[in-house]
């Protein structure tokens, strides 16, 4: 007679740790091996980033909540035609299809003049992230940016659009600078993160070293109102100095660290 | 300009040069679709690989794929290649080339003694008229072996970086993935932070802390902060304890001059290093990271072929005997590397490549979440390498890189592999495991239950 199998996973003594970081650690093991619990766990949240970029941005409530807010909408298309084609082909994520340049040409401010700056939401690689926080971001945004201050373009929603897409859009609409707001490439534990994209005075093959970036934007990371304190910010400086990128570095205070880490590095610390 | 042609069937396909001779043959990858320089069709790609097949091998040394004037990579291949070292095959075709490396006599020591006398570009040809099997047969023949405060690429041995990244660089959070990584046998290729911010200040205090870890718990290793080669001799300069200079490098002048370096830049980063003295068994100071697609999404390829700059970026490594080569395979994304297929065959031209030329290398294992790839794909792909001799690869909590948003291979697959293929750490560090107590007394590689007491003190003192 054989005894009953008990205690199928040796734990790890030091999930203590934890608290430091989000990484997995401490996950305990089977024999060596990855036990069944977070064996699925980590599953799950490949699915789930893997669902985030598959995911097809939902136009309509995003197109409806931005009109409710009094804002002009216009929705267009990359060359990229579907997913797959976005995924493999980045170039034709950076370019419009001929429909919505032409469509975009009937948007631009009357009198010949320019606006101050496009506003374009982009799918990107997370259509997920832009459900979850574009909207919410622009309404603490807008108040920053009033009509006085600021020609501001009609809300561009682009699909299966890379930063660059941004780019044309803003040739297209004569505005001085871009901003876009894109679905940024899901992690683990962030499928839902956006990013912010600022260009000045942006040409069909404008390179990333003239962009700045703000990463990170979501509930759990960057908070909307730090997000949209540095992106007044940088709007202002690029205005004001006639250009974005490298150039212009993101003075603005350092962000709070996201996670809580106390004590310094226990390993060398003596007491 | 010369052109190559192979008839099949009665069909000509014709090749307008060397270097689309090259890509043509290259097994399907989305990044050579990308560059417009892929094979139109399954047919034609094969065609191209048959007329691979009776190219004589030093036909590369009189035509550059990148012309020698514009191109210091190129300038580097051609002035230091060994003909000495070539003539045993000097006389062969790709086709006959491959042939001879899969025979017997093919053997470690005529293929550490031929490795100075071939070209990237012969390397990359040859592997792309061999199978998955060839690659990894021939692969496991190659032995490079380098060293710094441990041995690296013994027979027998596979090791693992391990990589406590943290988003901000908390040093509590880093402290939290070593301790991790260590009682699971990880780190003896090198502890190696990517950093969240690159200034020479925030780096300092990443390579002084894990000096103190190696120091305090006497850890035969090495440390690495994967900064830019010039941050790292800035930290030198200032006094920094650095062990490993990083930089990530490419295979053409251009792409270097993305990563905003040159050889020149990288023989001060070596030169700084090695000033230090810091190596106790071995000199080698010096870890790159590579991976197909660098030259082109840097659009800095020329028209070559994604597979061949890769393999020209390991010219540019053993020039500075470096200790550690990783090519990151999956990490740029499905536009170069589309899908698990894709990556493995990948990872595994790397792999042999690197060994082929000379290079210690390594492979971070791993994808992005917008590859058609998953964990499935990368246990394959650990296997086939450690299968083939591979010298490291990644060890991370979990798999999951919170910092880069990636996977890559976890301290739980390293044990598996070591399991499954009896591979133990570098020696030194085998006998540093055994010594603490985190590896089990006995023979095998089993990990000890109870927390050695040097860690559980440092623990005890969190409460």
């Amino acid at each position: 007679m054989t005894d009953r199998i008990t205690d199928t996973v040796i734990p790890d003594a030091w999930g203590t740790l934890r608290r430091f970081t989000q990484a997995r650690i401490a996950l305990g093991r089977a024999g060596s091996s990855l036990p069944t619990q977070p064996h699925l766990d980590f599953q799950f949240a490949h699915a789930r980033a893997r669902d985030a970029v598959h995911h097809t941005l939902a136009i309509e409530p995003l197109r409806a909540g931005l009109v409710e807010r009094g804002l002009g909408v216009v929705t267009v298309h990359s060359a990229a035609a579907d997913r797959p084609t976005y995924l493999k082909r980045p170039d034709l994520g950076r370019r419009l299809d001929a429909a919505s340049r032409e469509r975009l040409e009937t948007y631009r401010a009357p009198g010949g003049k320019d606006f101050d700056v496009a506003f374009v939401i982009a799918d990107g690689l997370s259509a997920f992230a832009i459900e979850q926080n574009a909207l919410a971001f622009l309404d603490v945004m807008l108040p920053r940016v009033p009509a006085e201050s600021w020609r501001i373009a009609p809300l561009v929603i682009a699909e299966q659009g890379r930063v660059a897409i941004g780019d044309e859009i803003a040739v297209a609409l004569r505005a001085r600078m871009v901003v876009v707001l894109v679905g940024e490439r899901p992690g683990l534990s962030s499928p839902d993160s956006m990013g912010l994209y600022l260009t000045w005075q942006p040409a069909v093959g404008t390179t990333d070293a003239r962009r700045n970036c703000i990463s990170n934007v979501r509930r759990e990371g960057m908070s909307f109102e730090l997000a949209a304190h540095k992106l007044l910010y940088l709007m202002t400086e690029a205005r004001g100095r006639h250009l974005s990128g490298v150039l212009l570095k993101d003075e603005v205070e350092a962000p709070p660290e996201r996670l809580a880490a106390p004590g310094g590095n226990f390993l060398t610390e003596d007491t | 300009m010369t052109r190559y042609s192979h008839t099949v069937d009665g069909h000509t396909y014709h090749f307008a040069d060397l270097k689309s001779l090259m890509a043509m043959a290259t097994p399907a990858r989305s990044g050579d679709y990308l560059a417009g320089i892929a094979a139109a069709s399954d047919e034609e790609r094969v065609a191209a690989q048959m007329a691979l097949a009776e190219l004589p091998l030093r036909r590369f040394l009189v035509e550059a794929l990148i012309p020698y004037e514009i191109d210091e990579v190129t300038r580097l291949i051609i002035d230091e290649h060994d003909a000495a070292a070539f003539a045993p095959v000097s006389h062969l075709t790709v086709g006959d080339f491959r042939n001879w490396l899969l025979s017997e006599e093919a053997d470690e020591a005529a293929l550490a003694a031929l490795a100075p006398g071939l070209t990237p570009e012969m390397a990359a040809a040859v592997s792309k008229i061999m199978r998955v099997q060839d690659l990894i047969l021939v692969a496991k023949k190659c032995r490079v072996v380098t060293a710094f405060r441990n041995t690296i690429g013994l027979p027998g041995r596979l090791s693992t970086r391990l990589q406590p990244n943290h988003p901000t660089d908390a040093p509590s959070g880093v402290a939290a993935s070593i301790v991790d990584g260590l009682m699971y046998g990880s780190g003896d290729a090198v502890i190696g932070i990517n950093p969240a911010t690159d200034s020479v200040s925030a780096v300092t205090t990443l390579i002084r802390m894990l000096d103190a870890i190696i120091t305090k718990y006497e850890i035969p290793t090495q440390s690495c902060v994967l900064t830019h080669v010039t941050t790292s001799i800035e930290a030198i300069n200032r006094g920094a304890p650095v062990d490993l200079v990083f930089q990530s490098i490419a295979g053409t002048e251009a792409a270097n001059a993305g990563f905003g370096i040159n050889l020149a830049v990288l023989a001060e980063g070596r030169e700084a290093a090695l000033s230090l003295k810091r190596g106790t068994v071995g000199d080698n100071v010096m870890y790159f990271e590579t991976g197909q697609g660098s030259a082109l999404s840097a659009n800095a390829h020329h028209g070559v072929d994604q597979q061949t700059c890769e393999a020209r970026a390991y010219a540019v490594a053993r020039k500075f005997k470096p200790f550690l080569v990783n090519t990151v395979v999956g990490f740029i994304g499905p536009e170069y590397l589309y899908d698990g297929k894709q990556i493995i065959r990948a990872g595994l031209e790397d792999h042999f490549c690197g060994k082929l030329l000379g290079v210690p290398m390594g492979c971070d294992v791993c994808y992005t979440n917008h590859a058609e790839a998953d964990q499935n794909d990368m246990d394959m792909l650990l296997t086939l390498l450690s299968v083939a001799g591979i010298n490291f690869v990644m060890g991370i909590p979990g798999s999951d890189d919170v910092m880069l948003n990636y996977q890559t291979t976890s301290f739980h697959d390293a044990m598996y592999i070591r399991q499954v293929l009896g591979l133990r750490p570098a020696p030194e560090f085998e006998a540093w495991l055994r010594k603490v107590g985190i590896f089990a007394p006995g023979e095998a590689m089993r990990l000890a239950k109870d927390l050695p007491g040097p860690f559980r003190r440092a623990l005890a003192n969190l409460s």
